[in-house]
């Protein structure tokens, strides 16, 4: 047992080698099969979808941020062969899998309706000044299912149309705004765009002032950090990089 | 024990005529109703599509639907599968999709597949209107309940179009329906009737041509007028939109006319009743009813 599971870890390491330390493909030993725009390509398993693509050669200029989960830059669609569900992820957090036919989605043509909070008063009506198109939702809910975020993206929706603040800006918290929702919503409701109006309003009126947040803004505008500011734009290019890899080393993880 | 039945509120409800909602939660209280909101409800869709295979436009009511089963199955209420909107144009759409799962097993199933991240939906539910549950409970159990003279106010009945029509999701004859007058005669209030108590306010017409609607609340309301009635009831926010806020455009088209209150029949029940006036939400009716209410000595 304790051997075989050596075996096993073994070759996950071997698998991951690829990404980890550089790609040499004789060292590779499990391989798949993806598609990107239709064309086949055989890549290392065990990459994400991001790696994948740039195995095989793509160079993203567009569908990249942070490369971690929560710019929501990394928009994919893909099927599965086999399964006719169309499936979404984030390209940077996915694995890919073999049989994939992917399309990366670099922007969701969405137009985002302008307002000034400050000068809207707290009352529910706002989403459908802003974004009459809500009261579309025919409650198909693909939107939820479309989220790479596993979020209610539905019951968000229906409660915008309510004028229910608080639930929108709950359930909408962990949008990164990657806008999968919007391309795919038969109602063509701009969802990301309204949860984030929600959110806004619901920030300004709904919540009670954090006293830790208007002493820090206290502090940065009586000018607290200016010298530490100074400092680090005074800084060489390779002291910058000391003091960066010592910051990474000391942040706490969240 | 109080009744606990499944309830629908409706958007409408929750934003402009929030009046209809805690009015009518406060009467239902008084009759030992209690309606227990629907988890996570989606808007009914609005509109009924008559178009026979657009099953999309038929989602969110039978999506609404299962939610009476999860309230079941977890034991919020207790075998109760009938779900009362309050709302006419609410009551019209979920009906009629209700009828049609009901009816056609093929489209039932197609509805069911979409929906695969539900419960499925075996037609469980019976979509019914909260004045069904005050006539089935019985109009004499409602007269019961009357503290407050209001044998002094005469109010015409409204039913418009969305509970009568089309005739198999109507709630009542849909020629002469009585549910309204019956319900007012239980509250002690002199029913009146207008002819024109069945006619279409124009609906949300009142959003491309408000004068078209002008015209029809004109008539609507004149008719009332000059049967005799103070007031109008109604249990749909859209038509009391249309035959409250523009009354204004009909004063536009016709300067000699004159307008009266509208109500929702929920806010004359809860004034016999006794109910508190901040539950009854006055300020939200357009024709303030105010004036009126306290000439006679209703209110003070
Ligand atoms: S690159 Fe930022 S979420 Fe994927």
């Amino acid at each position: 047992m304790e051997e075989k599971r050596r075996d096993l870890m073994e070759e996950i390491a071997e698998a991951n080698s690829s990404a980890s330390s550089g790609i040499d493909d004789k060292k590779i030993k499990h391989w798949i099969h993806i598609y990107v725009l239709g064309k086949q390509y055989k890549v290392p398993a065990s990459l994400t979808i991001m790696q994948a693509l740039e195995y095989a050669g793509y160079r993203f200029n567009k569908s990249v941020g942070c490369r971690a989960g929560f710019c929501g830059a990394c928009s994919t669609m893909y099927r599965v062969e086999g399964d006719y569900k169309i499936k979404t992820a984030l390209a940077c957090q996915t694995m890919a899998e073999d049989g994939m036919y992917l399309v990366q989605i670099p922007f969701s043509p969405a137009v985002k309706a302008k307002y000034d909070i400050n000068n809207e008063p707290y009352d529910g009506n706002v989403f459908l000044k802003y974004y009459p198109e809500l009261a579309r939702c025919v409650s198909c809910n693909t939107c939820t299912k479309t989220c790479p975020q596993d979020l209610q993206v539905m019951d968000y929706v229906q409660a915008a149309i309510k004028g229910d603040f608080q639930k929108v800006a709950e359930w909408s918290f962990d949008c990164i705004q990657c806008g999968l929702c919007a391309v795919r919503c038969p109602a063509e409701i701009v969802q990301y765009h309204a949860a984030q109006l929600g959110r806004r309003m619901y920030g300004k009126y709904g919540l009670s002032e954090e006293p830790n947040i208007v002493k820090r803004v206290e502090e940065i505008m009586s000018g607290k950090f200016e010298e530490e500011f100074k400092k680090v734009m005074s800084l060489q290019k390779d002291e910058l990089e000391k003091v960066y890899v010592k910051q990474q080393n000391e942040r706490e993880i969240y | 024990m109080a009744m606990k039945l499944p309830y629908y509120p409706g958007c409408t409800l929750k934003t402009k005529a929030k009046n209809f909602e805690t009015s009518t939660l406060a009467v239902a209280k008084e009759l030992d109703i209690e309606l227990v909101e629907l988890p996570k409800w989606n808007c009914c869709g609005a509109v009924s599509s008559i178009v026979t295979d657009d099953l999309m436009h038929q989602l969110a009511p039978a999506r609404n639907f299962v939610r009476v089963l999860e309230m079941n199955k977890s034991g919020i209420v207790d075998n109760e599968y009938r779900l009362v909107a309050l709302c006419s144009m609410c009551y019209n759409t979920l009906k009629r999709t209700n009828l049609l799962l009901k009816n056609d097993h093929e489209k039932l199933k197609t509805i069911n597949d979409f929906m695969y991240l539900e419960e499925d939906y075996n037609n469980e539910v019976e979509v019914v209107h909260f004045l069904e549950i005050l006539r089935d409970i019985g109009f004499d159990k409602v007269k019961e309940k009357v503290k407050v003279d209001l044998s002094s106010l005469k109010i015409a009945p409204y039913y418009g179009c969305l509970l009568l029509r089309p005739k198999e999701i109507a709630i009542d004859n849909t020629e002469d329906p009585r549910i309204e007058s019956d319900l007012l005669d239980s509250l002690g209030v002199k029913p009146i009737d207008n002819p024109f108590k069945k006619m279409c306010c124009g609906a949300h017409q009142t959003v491309q041509d408000k004068y078209a609607v002008a015209r029809n609340t004109y008539t609507i309301v004149s008719g009332a007028i000059k049967a005799g009635a103070e007031a109008i009831i109604t249990s749909c926010p859209l038509c009391a939109f249309n035959l409250d806020n523009r009354q204004r455009e009909a004063k536009e088209l016709y300067p000699d006319f004159e307008g009266v209150p509208i109500l929702y029949f929920t806010q004359v029940m809860g004034l016999a009743f006794g109910v508190p006036e901040e539950e009854l939400g006055f300020d939200l009716n357009y024709n303030d009813p105010r004036p009126l209410l306290r000439e006679k000595n209703i209110l003070k």
